[in-house]
C-alpha cells in the first residue's frame, strides 16, 4: 500500500500513484448494473430513484438489466412471499459474479407488516447473503441512494487477497445458494444456516 | 328495487324445488342475505342473472364456521331425598343442569351480486357445505358469472371448498404442493419464530414456545436466544 501523505505529495508533483486493488475496486463500484426486478410498492420508490429527480445514473447504476446474466446487483424491493422466494433465490443464482444484494424496505429485511402472515418470508437474508439492509416502508429514494453509496464504500474497502476478499476471488467460497423447496406446510428448509446463522439476541 | 321477499317469491314461483332461506342480519346495516341449497343453487343463480338481471358478481368470499360447542342450561325435574321436619322424604325438585352439545361446523361461500342494468344491489347469496372435512363440494357459479373464476379459486385455496363445475380449479395464492387452508379457523401456522428481536405479546409467547420445542428436541438448531 502507498502511504496516503506520500500519494498526495506525489500527486502535487504530477505523479499519479495507485494500486491495482484501488483501480480494480474503482471500476467495480462505479458500474453496478441493477436487475430490473420489483416485488411490491418499494419497487415504485426504486423506479423513482432511477428517474430524473434522484437520478441513480450519477452512481453508474442507471442500466437496469432485464436478465440476471447481465446484472450485478439485485434490489429486493418489496415483500418476498413464500411462493416467490424460490424464484428470487434462483434469479440470484443465475446472476454472474460479482453480485450484490440490497434488501430494500421493512418487508425485504424482516417481513415487515406481514411478518406474522403464513405466506411471507421473514427476510430474504434467510436464503441469500444481503450486503445492505435499508429500513423504511417504503424507504425514500434518498435512502436507496444511501444504501447504494454504502455498497460502493463496501466494495471500495474490499481487499483482493486474503481475509475478506470478495466471493468470486475465493475458490472456497459458496457460489450457489440452495433454492428452498415449497413443501406441504412451509418452505423447506426454513432458512439457509450457512448464510443466516441464527442471530443471537442478548437482552 | 325488489325486496328480499319479492326476490324469494319470484325464485320460488319459477323453481319450485329450490330451498331458500332469508338469513337475518342483526347488525345496524341489517343487510340480509339469501341462503341457497347447493342442489339447486346453479339454477337459482342462472335465474337471478337471466330473469332478475343480476348481471354483475362483484365479490365472492368464504366463511369458516368451526364446530361449535354449545352449553345450555336445562331445567330437569329430579327426585331428591330431603329431611323435612326430621322425616326423610322424596321431594320433586327442578334442578338446573348444563348440557353440552356440539353443533357441526361447515364452510360457506358468499357472493355479492349487483344489477348494472337496473341499478340494484347488492344481493348477498350464500351456500353452505355439509361439513368441513370430506363433503366440501359446492356448485361453481363461474359458468354464470365469469368474475367468480379467480375468487372461487381463492376460496378453494384458502378455505378448501371444492367447486364442482369450475373450469380451472387450482390453487391461486399458495403453491400447488401446499396442503393446508390458511383461512380456516383451525389452521396451524408454520413455526418460524426462531428469531424475534423485538418480540412482545403474542409473538413473544410463540417465540418462547418455539424455543421450548427446540431445546426439548435434540436436533435443535444451533445458536440460542438468551434471556427475556
Amino acid at each position: 500500500m502507498v502511504d496516503e501523505t506520500l500519494k498526495i505529495e506525489l500527486g502535487k508533483q504530477g505523479v499519479f500513484v495507485t494500486t491495482l486493488q484501488e483501480l480494480y475496486n474503482w471500476g467495480r463500484r462505479n458500474s453496478i448494473w441493477p436487475m430490473q426486478f420489483g416485488l411490491a410498492c418499494c419497487a415504485i420508490e426504486m423506479i423513482a430513484t432511477t428517474m430524473a429527480r434522484y437520478d441513480l445514473a450519477r452512481f453508474g447504476a442507471e442500466v437496469f438489466r432485464p436478465s440476471p446474466r447481465q446484472a450485478d446487483m439485485m434490489i429486493i424491493s418489496g415483500t418476498v412471499t413464500k411462493k416467490m422466494a424460490p424464484q428470487v433465490v434462483r434469479l440470484y443464482n443465475q446472476m454472474a459474479e460479482p453480485k450484490y444484494v440490497i434488501a430494500m424496505g421493512a418487508c425485504a429485511i424482516s417481513g415487515g407488516p406481514f411478518k406474522q402472515g403464513y405466506n411471507v418470508l421473514k427476510g430474504i437474508d434467510r436464503y441469500i447473503p444481503v450486503d445492505v439492509h435499508i429500513p423504511g416502508c417504503p424507504p425514500r429514494p434518498e435512502a436507496l441512494i444511501q444504501a447504494f453509496m454504502t455498497l460502493q464504500k463496501k466494495i471500495d474497502a474490499q481487499p483482493l487477497t486474503g481475509e475478506g476478499r470478495p466471493r468470486f476471488l475465493d475458490a472456497e467460497a459458496q457460489g450457489e445458494f440452495p433454492v428452498p423447496v415449497q413443501g406441504e406446510h412451509d418452505l423447506e428448509p426454513t432458512s439457509n444456516q450457512g448464510v443466516w446463522p441464527l442471530p443471537v439476541v442478548i437482552r | 328495487m325488489k325486496t328480499m321477499e319479492e326476490i324469494k317469491a319470484a325464485i320460488d314461483a319459477a323453481l319450485p324445488g329450490a330451498v331458500l332461506e332469508i338469513v337475518p342480519n342483526p347488525s345496524p346495516s341489517g343487510q340480509r342475505s339469501l341462503r341457497l341449497a347447493p342442489s339447486h343453487a346453479f339454477q337459482v343463480a342462472k335465474f337471478l342473472r337471466d330473469e332478475l338481471s343480476f348481471d354483475f358478481l362483484s365479490n365472492a368470499t368464504g366463511v369458516d364456521w368451526p364446530d361449535k360447542e354449545i352449553s345450555e342450561k336445562v331445567k330437569v325435574a329430579r327426585t331428591v331425598t330431603k329431611t323435612v321436619d326430621g322425616v326423610e322424604q322424596a321431594v320433586e325438585e327442578s334442578v338446573e343442569e348444563t348440557r353440552k352439545r356440539v353443533e357441526p361446523g361447515c364452510l360457506e361461500a358468499v357472493y355479492h351480486l349487483f344489477s348494472i342494468a337496473l341499478g340494484q344491489g347488492p344481493l348477498v347469496i350464500r351456500m353452505r357445505t355439509v361439513n368441513r372435512t370430506d363433503e366440501v363440494e359446492l356448485p361453481s357459479l363461474t359458468p354464470i358469472w365469469r368474475s367468480a373464476d379467480f375468487q372461487e379459486r381463492e376460496i378453494f385455496d384458502l378455505f378448501g371448498i371444492v367447486f364442482t363445475g369450475h373450469p380451472d380449479l387450482r390453487r391461486l395464492l399458495m403453491w400447488d404442493g401446499f396442503k393446508d387452508h390458511p383461512m380456516r379457523r383451525d389452521y396451524v401456522e408454520p413455526d418460524d419464530f426462531e428469531y424475534e428481536p423485538t418480540a412482545h405479546d403474542e409473538v413473544l409467547a410463540r417465540a418462547q414456545a418455539h424455543r421450548a420445542a427446540q431445546s426439548a428436541s435434540p436436533a435443535g438448531q444451533e445458536g440460542t436466544v438468551s434471556g427475556e
